[in-house]
C-alpha cells in the first residue's frame, strides 16, 4: 500500500539545563493511505512530542537531533518555516490538540476563529469563506448558527466538533488526533468516535490517533503503535494486539491487563508497579526492564531492536526475538 | 434491616442564578432555577462501596458535596448514623467532617505545594486537635502512610508533593483522610487523572484499606468499567435524578433503563474487530441544561423508545424490579422485548 508519511530514525530531544531529555529516541514507522495508526502509552512516553514533531513544531527547548520525516517523498525537517506553513501544516497534516476544547479563545466567536484559520492559508472572499465554514460545520453535525456563538455557550462535545471541522477544511490527507475524547463523557466520546469514522471515509483521511486508553485504540486503530519512554516497543495490527494470541511485548501485555473490562468481573485488576524512567538518563538495556516481570540478564545490558516477529507485527523485546 | 450508615431521602439542591439589580427591577421573566439535584433517595450500607455514575451535569458531584456538607441542601434529609446532619451546629459539623472525609479528583491541586508530606498529614490532626504531642502525631502520620503502602514512611514524610507521582499523591490524599479515622470516604473521580497503568493500583489500594478498616465509600465517577470492579452497588444519575440503582453486576449485565443501556454500550472494550464498525448508540444528542429540565420523564428527549406518555405523564419514580434493583422507566418491559 502507498505510504503517506514515513518517519525514519527520528530523534527529538528537549535540551534542558539538566541535560537532554530523550523524548523521541530513534523512532521509525510509516502511515499508509486510509489507515488509522493508534499511538498509545503512558503519560510522558513521548506521544504528544512525536505528534508535534511530525507537524514540524516541536515545543521549545525541543530540537531535532537526527532522522527524517518524509511527506510525499520529501523530508520536511530541513524545509523553511514559510514552506511548511504554505504547503505542509494544515494543508497536508493537521492536528486536533489535546484538550482541544480549551484551545478555542473565549473572547472570539467560533466563526471568527474558524475564518481566521482559513484566511491564514487561503485568500478567499468573505461570503465564500463563510459558506465553506458552514459547510464543514454541517459535516461535523453542527448547525450554521454556531458561527455566531462563543465557546462558553457550547458543550464540550460541540466545541470538540468545531475543532475537528477546523482541522479538516483545508483538506489535509493526514489528521493527528491527540487525545480527542479524553475530557469528554463516555456517551459524547462514543458519538465523536463515530463521527470521526464517518469523516475518515467521507474525506479519505488517514489518522494518527493518540490516546492512553488501549480500549479506545481497539475501537479505532487499524494498527497499534505502543510507545514506552521515547521508543516504540510494539507495532502490530489490531487483530495481532487485541486478538486471541494477545500482544507480544510484556509492556503491552501488562498495559492491556490494567485496562478494565466492563463485561468481565475480575477479582483483582493488574497494574504495572513503578513509574516510567527518567529520560535524561534512561536505564541501560531495555528501557522497560526495571518494571518488567519477565526481564532476563540480557535485558539489563543490551537494548533490544524493534524486530519483526510475524508479518506486520514488530516488537522490541529479547524474549520475542528468538 | 441492613446497617445503614448514610440515609438520603428526597434530597434537592437548586441553585439560583445571580441577578443584577437592574434585572430584578426590570420585568425579566421567571428566574431560571438550576436543579442540580432533584429529589434523590438512597442508602449506603456500612462497609459497602456505593457508586454514583453519570455524565457531567448529572449532579453526581453536587450530591457528593451535599453529603460532605460543603453545600446545604434546598430540601431533603441526610442522615448519618441515624442523625440528621442538615441540622448540625458548628461543633457538630466539625465532628461530622472528621467522620466523613473526601478524596478529591486532582491530586496535583489538592495539596499545598509548600507543605512537606508530613505537614500535609499533620494539618488535619491539628485542626481536629488529635495527638497532644509531636511524637504522638508522628506515630499517627507513620501509621497512616503505612496503611496506604507508602514505605518507608519516614522518607516520604520529608518530601514535597511535586516530588511524588500522581499515584503516590493520591495515596497521600488517602492517608490524609485515614489519619482522622473516618467511617465514610467520599471519593470524587479519584483516579480519572491518574495514568491507566497505575489506576488499578490506586483502586486496589483503596479497596484494601476499605476492607482492612471496614470503611464505607461513596465513589463518584463517570467510568462504568472501574465502577464494576470497585463498587458493590451503583446508582445511575441523569439530570439530577437517580434513574437506576442496584447491585453493580445487575446494573451492568442487565440494565433496565434505556439511559443505562446507552451508557454501557458507549464504553469501549479492548477487543479486536470493532474498527470497521460505526457504533450507533440508542441515545440522541447531548444532556439538556439542568435549568430547563424536560417535562415528564426527563430522559424522553434523548430516548429512542420514548412515546407521548413519557412526555405528558408524571415523572416515573424508582420502581423495584427484584433483588434490590430499581429503575425509573415506565416502558422498561416493552423495551426489553424490543431488544
Amino acid at each position: 500500500m502507498e505510504k503517506l508519511l514515513n518517519v525514519e530514525n527520528l530523534k527529538m530531544h528537549y535540551f534542558t539545563s539538566k541535560g537532554a531529555v530523550r523524548a523521541i529516541d530513534d523512532i521509525s514507522f510509516d502511515l499508509l493511505v486510509g489507515e488509522t495508526l493508534g499511538l498509545v502509552g503512558e503519560s510522558g512516553c513521548g506521544k504528544t512530542s512525536l505528534a508535534t514533531s511530525i507537524l514540524r513544531m516541536p515545543s521549545p527547548p525541543g530540537r531535532y537531533v537526527s532522522g527524517r520525516i518524509m511527506v510525499e517523498g520529501r523530508d520536511i525537517i530541513p524545509l523553511p518555516e514559510k514552506e511548511i506553513r504554505k504547503n505542509i501544516r494544515w494543508e497536508k497534516i493537521s492536528m486536533v490538540f489535546q484538550g482541544a476544547m480549551n484551545c478555542l479563545t473565549p473572547v472570539y466567536t467560533i466563526g471568527k476563529q474558524m475564518l481566521e484559520t482559513l484566511n491564514v492559508h487561503k485568500e478567499m472572499p468573505k461570503p465564500e469563506a463563510e459558506a465553506l465554514v458552514k459547510e464543514y460545520l454541517g459535516y461535523v453535525g453542527l448547525p450554521p448558527e454556531i458561527m455566531g456563538r462563543y465557546p462558553h455557550e457550547l458543550s464540550g462535545g460541540m466545541k470538540q466538533r468545531a475543532v475537528i471541522a477546523t482541522a479538516l477544511f483545508l483538506k489535509p490527507s493526514i489528521v493527528i488526533l491527540d487525545e480527542p475524547t479524553t475530557a469528554l463523557d463516555v456517551i459524547v466520546q462514543a458519538q465523536i468516535i463515530s463521527l470521526l469514522k464517518k469523516l475518515k471515509a467521507q474525506f479519505n483521511l488517514s489518522f494518527i490517533f493518540i490516546t492512553h486508553d488501549l480500549a479506545l485504540e481497539a475501537e479505532v486503530a487499524d494498527r497499534i503503535c505502543v510507545m514506552y519512554a521515547g521508543k516504540i516497543v510494539e507495532l502490530g495490527l489490531n487483530g495481532q494486539i487485541f486478538g486471541a494470541q494477545g500482544p507480544a511485548h510484556p509492556y503491552t501485555e501488562r498495559l492491556l491487563a490494567a485496562t478494565p473490562r466492563l463485561f468481565q468481573k475480575v477479582e483483582k485488576l493488574h497494574f504495572i508497579p513503578g513509574t516510567p524512567p527518567d529520560l535524561i538518563e534512561p536505564p541501560l538495556g531495555c528501557r522497560f526492564n526495571p518494571r518488567c516481570n519477565k526481564a532476563i540478564p540480557r535485558c539489563r545490558e543490551e537494548e533490544p531492536p524493534l524486530a519483526e516477529i510475524e508479518p506486520g507485527h514488530m516488537a522490541a523485546c529479547w524474549l520475542c526475538n528468538r | 434491616m441492613a446497617d445503614v450508615i448514610v440515609h438520603i431521602e428526597g434530597l434537592k439542591k437548586y441553585f439560583e442564578p445571580h441577578q443584577s439589580l437592574i434585572q430584578s427591577i426590570g420585568k425579566s421573566g421567571p428566574k431560571k432555577v438550576i436543579k442540580a439535584v432533584d429529589s434523590i433517595s438512597f442508602d449506603i450500607v456500612r462497609g459497602e462501596i456505593f457508586g454514583l455514575i453519570g455524565e457531567s451535569g448529572s449532579g453526581k458531584t453536587t450530591t457528593g458535596k451535599l453529603v460532605m456538607k460543603l453545600l446545604d441542601p434546598t430540601e431533603g434529609v441526610i442522615e448519618f448514623n441515624n442523625e440528621d446532619v442538615t441540622k448540625l451546629d458548628k461543633a457538630g459539623v466539625i465532628e461530622y467532617r472528621r467522620k466523613v472525609q473526601m478524596i478529591f479528583q486532582d491530586p496535583y491541586a489538592s495539596m499545598n505545594p509548600r507543605f512537606k508530606i508530613r505537614d500535609v498529614l499533620e494539618e488535619p490532626l491539628i485542626i481536629h486537635k488529635i495527638g497532644s504531642s509531636f511524637d504522638e502525631r508522628q506515630k499517627l502520620i507513620i501509621k497512616a502512610l503505612e496503611e496506604v503502602k507508602m514505605m518507608p514512611a519516614e522518607e516520604f514524610m520529608g518530601r514535597y508533593p511535586h516530588m511524588l507521582s500522581g499515584g503516590q499523591r493520591q495515596r497521600v490524599a488517602t492517608a490524609r483522610t485515614l489519619i482522622l479515622n473516618p467511617s465514610l470516604l467520599v471519593a470524587d473521580e479519584p483516579v480519572s487523572m491518574i495514568d491507566l497503568s497505575t489506576r488499578a493500583e490506586i483502586l486496589a489500594m483503596m479497596k484494601d484499606v476499605q476492607e482492612d478498616l471496614g470503611l464505607s465509600y461513596l465513589y463518584i465517577t463517570h467510568d462504568l468499567s472501574t465502577a464494576r470492579y470497585f463498587t458493590d452497588r451503583i446508582a445511575v444519575m441523569y439530570l439530577g435524578r437517580i434513574v437506576e440503582m442496584g447491585l453493580a453486576d445487575d446494573i451492568i449485565d442487565n440494565p433496565l433503563h434505556p439511559y443505562t443501556q446507552a451508557l454501557i454500550q458507549a464504553v469501549p472494550e479492548p477487543n479486536a474487530g470493532n474498527v470497521g464498525v460505526v457504533k450507533e448508540l440508542p441515545i440522541f444528542g447531548e444532556i439538556p441544561s439542568p435549568a430547563n429540565i424536560p417535562s415528564g420523564c426527563r430522559f424522553h428527549t434523548r430516548c429512542p423508545y420514548a412515546k407521548p406518555e413519557c412526555e405528558n405523564e408524571a415523572e416515573p419514580e424508582l420502581m423495584p424490579a427484584g433483588n434490590g434493583h430499581f429503575h425509573a422507566c415506565r416502558r422498561w418491559d416493552q423495551i426489553k422485548r424490543a431488544l
